[in-house]
């Protein structure tokens, strides 16, 4: 069984093109402005056999077109490795495009065989600087960082996912570091800034954890181009979600 | 002068056959829209006075002028211009830009009451000729009316039907006119009229007197033309001609008549045959070719019809359904996309976006890519278009050359007409089964012999059979009354301009519709999977209902209660089947609300889903506002399980997507749209309304009207001008699902 926190249907911001994106249920990570904190939890979501989330991705297919496909998001995916992988097979014997949407926190074996499976890793470094790295997500950014040269010297497609928190996230010295360490990579295609926001603290309240970021406002405009200015010195895809 | 040393020849050359005439002779199209140009001088010129003319009778209540003194005929009103020197396609309704005219045939009463809501008076001589000597199409109705029709209507169980208004929905095939000119087409109607002979039946007389009317029609469209200084005697030349030709043969029926949709076809393809000739002849170049189908567009956004006020209700917006067909496959394979089919889409940029003409894409996966993605493009930018399923109407209906009369309805082109028939109120229906085949609303029985239901909890089964019971009520009534009607209709108004761009003896189909689908499946569902209370007042009947734990709703890819929707429109659309029908029309049943959808909510009590009374339904097939809470491909799944083969008049799905969940960059909301379009039409779905919006900016357009003179969404099966909308309607549409993802 799969525990499966919720479903989106019409996901067009998590990978190319239309995509049927499943939250997984459970994190190895506690980010201080996780949008979806239900979903951190290992205890909950909807036990859900492979083969409903199969049938669901089947049924979807034709509006994938030529580019989308499934995203397995969460929570962490790769925390239920070992209960994904048999559904990833039956999806590339569909032709079915993957992504997983991951903090890389986890490399294990079973990690290993799923990220072979899928098609693009969409990899979330949420800093590069290891101290502000624990700050945001109470996790250093080490293992992130083996698994970016995991996927690179296994030759599979890396989106870097960079979500931007004024007074967190945003140091300019980190994050020109951070492209200094990937400018490399011949897998990575393309960087994605995620703009900080706020739609997740109704969450809080009803789970009855405090709001951390309470005083951290919305990116400027401004700051969104300053950010996507950096990378574009080092990447040539970079977009603002 | 030969059309055939022109064009190729064919069996159009010898019979009455523009299909044949464009199979042989279209140029498809499979490039991109990088060929197009922007509008010229002139018709911007043109349409800057047009949109003064626009303003001012916004200004002035929605209506600049009326002629209340003329009775609008094919011939009754000389020329009229814009600004004569800058018009390559001439011809107003009237003499005068937005003037609108009397039309008193479907009912004096109406015309007499928009007139007056509008601050004038009728002339006194047409009111006393058409109160004591002419009996008009309302006039017939009412006095053949039963009095149970006449309960179901006024209270809300079927409404909206064109008992006071004229029908429509009627296409001529207006190329005709510009493939063989008014004397071949009288000559072939004279031919037709021979052959019609005895025994005279009553179906053999009225048919030879219609012809004979259709002929008197033809002979006043040339008239008309000599008014423009027009030879329509003949065949159309040039491009300029085959535009000006085809205009005015629409231009004919929308001064004869004022049915609620006017639609005009599918056009495009056959000009497009003009147009690449002229162009191939360095006769004309491609800025002459836009400007052809700009000025020809203007044209069509300038029709108008004397409204009364509650009109308003059923049909939000000042709509005329002006639908062109644009793309769509031949059977052979063969795309029908033409440059001009662009060239019509490129008027939403040329004039910017508008409600009229109806632009309908149809779809088909087999479409060329580039026309897609215009099409994705266009829909971003203007949400003016809609979509629909070529490859499933012609599996279904056979015909590879059709137009859409009003919103979503399949004709064969001069082969098919349609009798419109408006729509049955599903949940209104569903509140007799629970209330003993009582109006919930006035305790008037209208159903006989439905048992009063007496449990604490409604159960399913119970609920059920009672409901099946309404509904063969429903549709023994609702059939009498469209047979009346449309008999009425054509002894009294009947349509001689369009129907003599018709073949003699058309196949006819009865539409018929539904209103309220996801509202009645929803309330079955709360009855079959939690528990329903009915809360009822001193006379027993329902007030409002008491909902015990969860039940899946419709528009979330759920089959227990999509299932539902599937079955109740099989089950009603079965048993209209079986009712005779005036003309031997055969029957066809919509999903379509129009705007009704608010009207029929105020009239309907609270359901057992938990709507409260009054609320606005959903519009069409759309699942209920808010409900669709899986996304919006789910919700697009729900509707697509809808069967086209139970619903062949058509199932109107009205889709809004804020811009950002669309995709990241503006390329990738062209994309995911065509993926999108292309999913849902794979999955068997037959329509879609596209709007790309933010829900803010239509809030602000309420508060500063001014701000968004031309703003346009999709409602249902039409667009409007969304300040043009009462602030009922406009809040309805706020109101509905905007899809976003986060």
């Amino acid at each position: 069984m799969i525990k499966v926190h919720s479903y989106e249907s019409l996901g067009t911001h998590d990978g190319p093109g239309i995509r049927l994106v499943v939250f997984l249920q459970g994190c190895n990570f506690s980010c201080l402005y996780c949008a979806n904190p239900d979903t951190i939890t290992c205890d909950g979501g909807v036990p859900t056999p492979a083969e409903k989330i199969f049938q669901k991705a089947i049924n979807e297919k034709p509006f994938f077109g030529k580019k989308g496909g499934i995203t397995f998001s969460g929570g962490e995916p790769t925390m239920q490795a070992k209960e994904l992988i048999p559904l990833f097979k039956k999806l590339k014997e569909e032709r079915i495009h993957i992504c997983v949407d991951t903090n890389g926190g986890i490399l294990n074996d079973d990690v290993k065989i799923l990220f072979s499976l899928a098609d693009i890793i969409l990899l979330d470094v949420k800093e590069f600087n290891p101290d502000r790295h624990f700050l945001l997500t109470q996790r250093d950014n080490n293992q992130t960082l083996l698994t970016a040269q995991w996927l690179e010297s296994n030759s599979i497609p890396i989106w870097l996912r960079y979500v931007l928190v004024a007074g967190y996230s945003d140091f300019e010295e980190d994050i020109l570091a951070l492209c200094e360490h990937f400018k490399a990579y011949n897998m990575l295609q393309r960087i994605e800034i995620l703009p900080y926001h706020t739609l997740g603290i109704h969450k809080y309240e009803s789970l009855g954890m405090p709001y951390l970021l309470s005083s951290v406002q919305q990116n400027t405009t401004e700051q969104l181009k300053h950010a996507q200015l950096l990378f574009s010195r080092y990447f040539k895809t970079v977009h603002v979600l | 002068m030969e059309l055939t040393k022109i064009f190729k020849a064919g069996l159009w050359s010898k019979e009455i056959n523009v299909t044949d005439f464009v199979k042989s002779n279209l140029t498809p199209y499979t490039g991109d829209a990088s060929f197009l140009v922007r509008a010229t001088a002139k018709t911007k010129r043109l349409w800057d006075l047009c949109l003064q003319a626009i303003a001012e009778e916004h200004a002035r209540n929605g209506v600049r002028s009326l002629d209340n003194k003329t009775i609008s005929t094919i011939t009754s009103h000389k020329a009229g211009y814009i600004n004569r020197e800058d018009e390559l396609i001439v011809g107003l309704q009237t003499d005068e830009l937005l003037k609108r005219a009397i039309k008193p045939f479907g009912g004096i009463n109406v015309v007499v009451k928009a007139c007056s809501e509008n601050g004038v008076e009728i002339d006194e001589k047409v009111k006393d000729f058409f109160t004591h000597y002419r009996k008009t199409h309302n006039d017939g109705v009412f006095d053949a009316y039963t009095d149970e029709i006449r309960s179901f209507r006024s209270l809300g169980f079927i409404t909206g039907l064109p008992d006071n208004y004229a029908r429509g929905r009627i296409i001529g095939d207006y190329r005709r006119l510009a493939l063989y000119g008014i004397d071949r087409l009288i000559t072939a109607k004279q031919e037709d009229l021979k052959k019609l002979t005895g025994p005279m039946t009553d179906a053999r007389i009225r048919l030879r007197e219609e012809v004979a009317e259709q002929i008197k029609a033809l002979r006043d469209i040339k008239i008309m033309g000599e008014y423009y200084e027009l030879d329509l005697s003949r065949p159309a030349y040039t491009a300029q001609e085959a535009v000006q030709w085809v205009y005015m043969a629409y231009l004919a029926a929308v001064k004869e008549q004022d049915g609620a949709a006017m639609s005009l076809g599918n056009v495009s393809s056959f000009l497009d045959i003009y147009i690449e000739n002229d162009l191939a002849e360095g006769k004309i170049d491609e800025t002459f070719a836009q400007e052809l189908i700009d000025q020809f567009v203007m044209k069509l956004r300038l029709v108008r019809h004397l409204r009364m006020q509650s009109y308003n209700d059923i049909f939000a917006g000042d709509p005329t359904w002006v639908t062109e067909a644009l793309g769509g496959c031949f059977n052979d394979g063969r795309t029908k996309v033409t440059k001009t089919t662009f060239r019509f889409l490129q008027t939403l940029y040329n004039l910017g976006p508008a409600p009229e003409p109806n632009l309908t894409v149809l779809w088909s996966t087999e479409l060329p890519e580039g026309f897609k993605k215009f099409c994705a493009k266009v829909s971003v930018d203007t949400s003016s278009i809609q979509y629909e399923n070529d490859e499933l109407m012609r599996e279904v209906r056979s015909s590879d050359d059709y137009g859409i009369a009003c919103c979503v309805s399949y004709q064969d082109l001069g082969r098919q007409i349609q009798f419109f028939g408006a729509r049955a109120n599903l949940a209104k229906a569903l509140l007799l089964a629970i209330n003993g085949g009582r109006c919930e609303n006035t305790g008037k029985l209208m159903v006989k012999d439905i048992p009063i239901l007496t449990d604490e909890t409604l159960t399913y089964e119970t609920v059920m059979a009672n409901y099946k019971k309404v509904l063969l009520e429903i549709a023994h009534i609702y059939n009498e009354a469209m047979n009346i009607i449309h008999y009425m209709h054509d002894k009294y108004y009947y349509e001689k301009a369009q129907m003599a761009f018709i073949d003699t003896d058309p196949q006819i189909n009865l539409a018929y519709g539904v209103a309220g689908l996801s509202i009645a499946v929803d309330s079955l569902s709360a009855i079959k999977y939690a528990k329903v209370k009915a809360v009822r007042n001193a006379l027993g009947l329902t007030e409002r209902f008491e909902i015990n734990g969860e039940f899946p709703c419709f528009g979330n890819d759920d089959n227990r209660v999509d299932k539902l929707a599937v079955d109740l429109i099989y089950f009603f659309n079965e048993e209209l089947k079986k009712l005779p029908v005036y003309k031997n029309a055969s029957p066809t049943l919509s999903v379509l609300t129009i705007t009704s959808n608010v009207m029929y909510g105020q009239k309907t009590g609270a359901t057992p889903d938990g709507r409260d009374k009054g609320v606005s339904f959903a519009p069409g097939a759309n699942p209920m506002h808010g409900r669709d809470k899986s996304g919006a491909i789910a919700s697009l799944l729900s509707v697509a399980k809808i069967r086209y083969r139970d619903s062949q008049d058509g199932i109107s799905n009205t889709f809004s997507i804020v811009p950002k969940s669309l995709g990241v960059t503006s390329e990738d909301r062209i994309e995911n749209l065509v993926t999108m379009l292309d999913g849902y039409f794979t999955k068997g779905a037959h329509h879609l309304n596209v709007n790309v919006l933010n829900r803010e900016m239509l809030e602000d357009a309420i508060e500063s009207p001014e701000k968004y003179p031309q703003l346009t969404v999709r409602v249902s099966g039409y667009a409007v001008n969304f300040v043009n909308l009462s602030r009922v309607h406009q809040l309805e549409v706020i109101a509905r699902s905007f899809h976003t993802t986060m």
